[in-house]
């Protein structure tokens, strides 16, 4: 098996239903819930091994690395950028996001190559939002570090466009 | 320099420094080793993502 990069076709659906909220903002009542808070995104490492991909739901911490100086579930990502969009022509336009900071895993020794990240809603259930793979690595007694691409409407981490 | 090893902090003189890189359309990777008598004693990794999912939304047509 393999893990594949992909958007986690699960929560295409969620976003429609309002069950992911990267940023704050102001909304016609729903109850009470006129200015909700943002949820927080976590980002957990997958071995090579693993089949993560856009299937996944759910974060699980079935084949995620374990090592030293690294809890189950990954690390908080860095969000003080919400999401934007902008139109492309009058019939297209994208919608997009990317974490305001690198993910850092320090001090950790993860010898079991891995080559996944998977990015999940650790406030809604820990439902998943978006795999990302990259060349196999190991760590030992060192840091691990994610540095996002720029948030653009080309390049920003997680893009939705109409076409 | 100190250096994080699996033996502690160690002075960078000691150690054997090896460093790599991987540059493709999804990533640019640097790794950098340390290695005491020929055993791997640091290795810190730095991915750079380029690319990303890209999620096309599309409406049907009616009729």
């Amino acid at each position: 098996m393999a893990n594949t990069q992909s958007m986690c076709t699960s929560f295409l659906g969620e976003l429609m239903l309002g069950q992911h909220q990267f940023g704050t903002s102001t909304i016609v009542s729903r109850g009470s819930l006129t200015s909700p808070a943002t949820d927080t995104v976590k980002a957990a490492l997958y071995l090579a091994s693993a089949t993560v991909n856009a299937s996944t739901t759910v974060y699980s911490s079935t084949n995620e690395v374990t090592g030293t100086n690294y809890t189950a579930g990954g690390v908080t990502v860095t969000n003080a950028t919400a999401p934007t969009s902008t139109n492309s022509s009058s019939t297209a336009g994208v919608g997009y996001w990317t974490p305001s900071a690198s993910i850092t895993y320090t001090n950790v020794t993860l010898s079991t190559a891995f080559d996944t990240v998977l990015l999940y809603n650790s406030t809604q259930s820990n439902k998943a939002i978006s795999v990302h793979t990259f060349g196999s690595q190991t760590v030992t007694a060192g840091t691990f570090t994610l540095t996002m691409p720029s948030n653009t409407t080309s390049t920003a981490l997680i893009r939705l466009a109409t076409t | 320099m100190l250096v994080n090893t699996i033996h502690g902090e160690m002075d960078d003189s000691l150690l054997e420094k090896k460093e790599g890189s991987l540059d493709n359309d999804i990533e640019f990777t640097t790794w950098t080793e340390y290695w005491l008598n020929e055993e791997l004693v640091h290795r810190s990794v730095h991915v750079t993502l380029k690319t990303s999912p890209f999620t096309a939304l599309e409406a049907a047509s009616i009729g």
